[in-house]
């Protein structure tokens, strides 16, 4: 028995006490940062609040694809253009990576002994760099490209220079919303029409030609239309004037470091875990398969591929999450993403420390979250399901 | 008796090894040969521009290269590969930054000591290994006074401090740092208390929600604001802050991963002998958790080593940072490639020896224990 500290040793008691000294303590030292925080704003003559949202900016910002951005504009404005580049090199990003790396998930594991060395060589090579690193020597290559003037051209529509990738610009005309509306409705329908298959095929056992059906109404109907309502689409091409195009559609150098970078560095990472999860099928499933007499490809499609994605996903949603933080980089190279834009240039010009690095910490937060929300529904459709 | 015969030449030696391996159908072969050729167009090319064509100090003339316009390749550009002078001037910077040269002894016998330190922690069966870890534990302490004075020695301020020797400061600090504190907040996370663990797992989502980078912002940037007046806290240290924080969350959560490892009996069996909660964590829990979690751990430690290059973002000169100092010097102005081929080769070297000792130790953990059998 040690019972000479008397209550102490009642397990409820003891448990209240810490909980107790616990939260006392941090509202201590919560109070203590609070207080000598507004005393310093308050010598350093530093407003609070969130006032300098609609204060004008007063800097440019060099790559804004989706909205116009003047100096003039405000400060929350430069937060909006920041949150949809991060977006923006975020998506692209995602998809490259896992496209890539699915592509050398699979050939790591190919039977060509020589294909898979050289795949597993990228894989360590670009696994152990650091990412940063990888940005800033992807930049360095793009801005030793050839000047404007002497720009490479590839196929008379493309312009490669070192102020980046100059294309095309495409041109709606009026009708071409109608091909829109085409193409939204082929994807509601062939969703319908896979979901009546799969319903059909197991109440019946026959199969409807879900892919074919699906590629017609998705290409060919609105490609037809298009035709029909007079291809209403232009491109407008960019032209050399002076020391810079004219019009056309750019992607700048920045941009392009950035999601090199980041499609090559993650898909290292996305392959391994992709060959993690088809090693993880066991291989009485392949040669079950095999012995009914099911196709090469139907045994990856249907029995490999869906009983390895159970292990893929979760490991794979954290390299999208990892892939959306890693885009805050973009500062080494000055691609105005939320973190530059707003968390850098914006607080260096407003002295809002707090507020903006609050804000920019809650968009992260945010934006991680919700990827892990669709991640999770995502997973759980795909795996095991108890009849 | 039969007579034993030999399996077919086809099947067996080099060329069975390769028939199966590299020519197994047309498809394999014709993969193979492109891949060959492939190989033969670069390889040559690559070796020759980093060692056949390339400077080392002297270029094509005899001379010895003090700047970029002495490099082979910038007076024939014919003629000539990387030029690799620039790693060896600047040798000195890449490694102790700008440690002043009468002091740079006490970094070498750093180094050593750090070699020394690590030791006992990399291989389990070193003789008298128990003394060895005593080093370990004063290693740190020895090192403070060492690279920043006191105790007699001259004094040197960080600011003084770049290069490798930056890097791995930040890279040991951190990962030695939150190694205890990602426990506690394992063990926080996992507690039945609510308030303290509804805490650990805010503070642990929080961190793991934001970029590293907001991290080293905000040590930089907001830190000086909650502290009072006075207390003026150095740059390398506000970043290690950030970076032992950002560390100890992801560190919690691969140490909780291996707590959830632990069978339930092991908590039982403890309780039953009457330990008291730190008591079994300590003698327990704990001990065999860690040792299933040692490979993920390694690996979070690789990722760190890798992030510390980000604090070149907030104006600290690590490794990567002193290579872009050189970059912008006119003298070694068009180099890039050079010196960033030189700092990944450090990286890699760290990093890839990291990941092959946590190769190393999962298969000797898989043959040495069986975990969770029982």
């Amino acid at each position: 028995m040690r019972s000479n500290l008397g209550f102490f040793s009642d397990e409820k008691f003891r448990s209240i006490f810490f909980q107790t000294l616990v939260v006392g303590l941090f509202a201590l030292g919560l109070f203590f940062v609070i207080s000598t925080t507004s005393y310093n704003l308050e010598k350093r003559n530093i407003a609070t609040g969130w006032s300098f949202l609609q204060n004008p900016a007063g800097f440019d910002i060099s790559f804004s694809p989706f909205l116009e951005f003047k100096s003039t504009d405000t400060h929350l404005k430069v937060y909006f253009v920041g949150v949809l580049n991060t977006l923006l090199v975020s998506i692209t990003g995602c998809i490259a990576a896992t496209i890539l790396g699915f592509i050398l998930g699979i050939v790591r594991l190919s039977s060509n002994w020589l294909l898979s060395r050289l795949v597993y060589i990228y894989v360590e090579f670009s696994r152990n760099v650091p990412l940063l690193l990888q940005i800033i020597l992807w930049y360095s290559i793009l801005i030793q490209l050839p000047r404007v003037k002497q720009s490479l051209q590839v196929l008379d529509v493309f312009y490669i220079s070192n102020r980046g990738l100059y294309s095309p610009r495409p041109i709606f005309e009026s009708g071409f919303s109608y091909v829109l509306i085409a193409i939204v409705l082929a994807l509601i329908s062939s969703f319908l029409i896979n979901r009546w298959a799969k319903k059909r095929q197991d109440k019946t056992g026959q199969q409807f030609p879900v892919f074919s059906s699906s590629i017609g109404l998705i290409f060919i109907i609105p490609l037809i239309l298009f035709f029909i309502l007079g291809s209403p689409l232009s491109f407008e091409h960019p032209e050399l004037k002076g020391f810079n195009f004219k019009g056309g559609l750019v992607i700048r150098p920045e941009f392009i470091a950035m999601f090199l970078a980041l499609s090559i560095y993650t898909a290292a990472f996305i392959s391994e875990i992709v060959r993690a999860g088809i090693m993880s099928v066991s291989k009485g499933q392949r040669e079950a398969s095999a012995a009914i007499g099911l196709k090469q490809t139907w045994i990856m499609r249907l029995i490999i591929i869906p009983q390895a994605l159970r292990v893929i996903v979760p490991p794979l949603t954290s390299q999208y999450l990892n892939l959306t933080k890693n885009s805050s980089l973009g500062i080494a190279v000055g691609y105005a993403d939320l973190v530059h834009g707003f968390g850098g240039i914006s607080l260096n010009q407003t002295g809002q420390a707090i507020e903006c690095m609050a804000i920019v910490m809650a968009t992260y937060l945010s934006i991680s979250l919700t990827i892990s929300f669709f991640m999770n529904i995502y997973n759980r459709s795909i795996q095991f399901k108890e009849k | 008796m039969n007579e034993v015969r030999k399996p077919p030449v086809a099947t067996t030696g080099i060329i069975g090894w390769l028939r199966i391996n590299l020519f197994f159908n047309w498809t394999n072969s014709l993969i193979t040969l492109f891949v060959i050729y492939c190989l033969y167009q670069f390889i040559p090319w690559i070796l020759d521009w980093t060692i056949f064509s390339a400077d080392f100090k002297y270029n094509y003339l005899g001379e010895q290269i003090t700047n970029q316009e002495m490099c082979s390749r910038n007076l024939d550009p014919e003629n000539g590969g990387a030029c690799w002078a620039v790693i060896y001037v600047r040798f000195y910077q890449f490694i102790y930054g700008f440690y002043p040269k009468v002091e740079v002894w006490r970094v070498n016998i750093a180094y050593a000591m750090l070699a020394l330190a690590l030791l006992p922690l990399l291989y389990a069966k070193l003789p008298y290994r128990k003394y060895f870890l005593y080093f370990t534990y004063i290693f740190p302490v020895i090192a403070y006074f060492l690279l920043n004075g006191g105790l007699g020695f001259t004094e040197v301020s960080t600011n003084k401090w770049g290069g490798l020797l930056v890097t791995l400061v930040l890279g040991c600090t951190g990962i030695a740092l939150a190694f205890p504190i990602g426990i506690m907040l394992a063990l926080g996370r996992r507690s039945k208390l609510p308030v303290i663990s509804m805490m650990c797992t805010l503070f642990i989502e929080f961190i793991r929600g934001v970029p590293l980078i907001t991290l080293l912002f905000f040590g930089m940037v907001m830190l000086p604001l909650f502290l009072p007046e006075g207390i003026d806290m150095d740059g390398l240290v506000r970043v290690l802050v950030a970076v032992t924080l950002f560390q100890s969350a992801y560190m919690a959560e691969v140490i909780r991963g291996g707590l959830q490892a632990i069978p339930p009996g092991q908590y039982e069996a403890a309780k039953s002998l009457g330990m008291s909660y730190w008591r079994m964590n300590l003698l327990i829990i704990l001990p065999q958790a860690i040792r299933i979690s040692i490979p993920p751990i390694v690996n979070t430690s690789i990722g760190l080593f890798k992030d510390t290059t980000l604090v070149i973002i907030v104006g600290i000169l690590d490794l990567l940072g002193i290579g872009r100092g050189t970059l912008a010097d006119t003298n070694w102005l068009g180099l890039s490639y050079e010196i960033y081929f030189f700092v990944s080769l450090v990286f890699f070297i760290f990093t890839f020896g990291m990941s092959r000792y946590s190769l190393y130790l999962e298969k000797k953990l898989k043959t040495g224990i069986n975990m969770g059998a029982d």
